[in-house]
């Protein structure tokens, strides 16, 4: 595996610490006139999506991580695992367990395409695109003619994830929601 | 379509350097500073371990030579020194290997200047007055802060006799990396970098004097006649959290010069780094007898970047690297 020196490290470079594959988010290089140099690196773990702030003197190098994102398609779940196919017309499949979906879980929808994590060919996260349709399941019924007023009312939606929206909408109506926010866009 | 042939600095803010590099020429005109310019090869090169020279082959009447490129003017500016050029000061590209950030440049514009017969306070003096002419603002007052006593406030910890193993504790602990290996001074250096030097320069001009002897570089050493330390007899200029100057009262003893030579060269073999030349005509101006006084090397770019409110030194440079 390859490994990458401080001077090499720059944003969305892919490496190895205590373990966990990191994506380096800022690289600051801090070194007095005439002293030891020093790299100040943040890095995103992937497997956590936490921020770490860590020092590296200059010239230290970490391994590689063999991280790679790519569009899949949601097929099914089968209760234990959820499986995604890949785009480019492989048919290939990869299966994500339930910590590497997290949040994503209450937005999959079928043959919508993910941007899926792939770090030594296991699926580590599964990332929704912003914005997604879906079908409202339950609601309050609609109220006629309150388009403009305020208000608002729970629904719970095809995938499973409750938003707010407006007091107008009615079950059976197909909605843009942000997946970033959770929030209500517009009706599809 | 490709946009990286552009500048790195805006036009507009390319004419304010030039506004501000006149200024400063104005500054030394006045105090009858002679400019000049030496030559950014050499056949000696810097031996301090923590900068990494370049270097390049070229051919002289001599054959294929290893020539170094410049880290600073000083080894050129001291010979002019020791010929009895009285003050100098120049403007000169400087190189130092591997050092790109928001704050560093590999090649970059050292400002430096000396002034024979001076004391460190009268280049300090000399060194905050013209900071004061090419800011827009008043930077507040200048402060002058013992290296000692920012250690104490700062992390509580006497660095001239704390054990290497406190320090190595606390460099690990305010790093987030493991330290428990590294000597006394790279411990200092980390301190100093990641949590003193962020507080400095905040609402005024920070001197950072004092500082430990082994540090001294090309500085004399003297003790303390405070608490009777061995310090170095130099200073730091900090504003808004960056080292802007580095001055001297410089070393002029050949044989002391030597030996710290030497020694940077031996600490070099024991790290795997390279050996650098010494500049035998450095010892040898020395030798014949440089005027005592004092030196001070300005950082051009972070002056100006200051001066013109940017956030990289990248944002005054024409084309910053990796765009060069």
């Amino acid at each position: 595996m390859a490994n990458y020196s401080t001077n090499e490290f720059k944003g969305g470079l892919k490496v190895m610490l205590d373990g966990d594959p990191c994506s380096i988010v800022e690289n600051e290089f801090v070194k007095p006139g005439k002293g030891q140099a020093f790299n100040r690196v943040k890095l995103r773990n992937l497997m956590t999506g936490r921020v770490w702030e860590r020092t590296f003197k200059s010239g230290e190098s970490l391994e590689s991580a063999d991280v790679l994102e790519l569009e899949m398609e949601y097929l099914y779940s089968d209760g234990e695992m959820w499986y995604f196919m890949m785009t480019d017309g492989s048919f290939e499949q990869y299966a994500a367990e339930k910590r590497a979906l997290g949040d994503t879980e209450k937005w999959l929808k079928e043959q919508v395409a993910y941007t899926i994590t792939l770090w030594d060919d296991k699926v580590i996260n599964v990332n929704p695109p912003n914005f997604i349709e879906l079908e409202v399941v339950e609601t309050d019924p609609g109220l006629k003619g309150d388009t403009a007023q305020g208000g608002s009312k729970p629904a719970t939606l095809s995938s499973g994830a409750v938003v707010r929206v407006p007091l107008f909408i009615n079950q059976g109506e197909v909605l843009k929601i942000d997946t970033r926010s959770g929030e209500y866009v517009s009706r599809a | 379509m490709a946009t990286d042939w552009h500048p790195t600095a805006e036009i507009a803010t390319l004419r304010e350097r030039a506004r501000l590099i006149a200024a400063l020429r104005a500054f030394f005109a006045e105090r009858d500073v002679l400019e000049v310019e030496t030559p950014v090869l050499s056949y000696g090169g810097s031996t301090d371990v923590h900068l990494a020279s370049l270097s390049t082959q070229a051919t002289t009447p001599a054959g294929r030579e290893t020539l170094w490129l410049q880290t600073s003017p000083e080894f050129h500016m001291k010979r002019l020194l020791a010929a009895g050029s009285g003050p100098i000061f120049q403007l000169a590209r400087s190189f130092r290997d591997g050092e790109v950030g928001r704050r560093h440049n590999i090649e970059f514009t050292m400002l430096e200047w000396y002034r024979p017969g001076f004391s460190l306070a009268e280049l300090i003096s000399e060194c905050d007055a013209l900071i004061r002419q090419l800011l827009p603002q008043d930077p507040g007052p200048l402060r002058q802060r013992r290296y000692r006593q920012l250690f104490r406030e700062a992390l509580g910890v006497d660095p001239f006799t704390a054990t290497l193993d406190e320090l190595q504790r606390l460099a690990s602990k305010h790093g987030g990396l493991d330290m428990a290996n590294s000597p006394h001074d790279d411990c200092l250096d980390l301190l100093m970098s990641l949590v003193i030097e962020p507080t400095l320069g905040r609402d005024g001009v920070d001197v950072v004097v004092d500082y430990p002897a082994s540090q001294a570089a090309l500085a004399r050493r003297h003790r303390d006649p405070q608490d009777g330390e061995w310090v170095a007899a130099r200073f730091e200029i900090y504003l808004a959290g960056l080292e802007l100057a580095n001055g001297y009262d410089e070393l002029i003893d050949a044989n002391e010069q030597r030996s710290r030579f030497s020694a940077d060269n031996a600490q070099r073999r024991a790290l795997g780094r390279p050996e650098v030349d010494i500049d035998e005509r450095l010892l040898a101006a020395l030798a014949a007898g440089m005027p005592p006084g004092c030196g001070v090397a300005l950082g051009l770019d972070r002056l100006l970047q200051l001066a013109l409110g940017k956030e990289r030194v990248a944002e005054v440079m024409a084309f910053a690297t990796p765009r060069c």
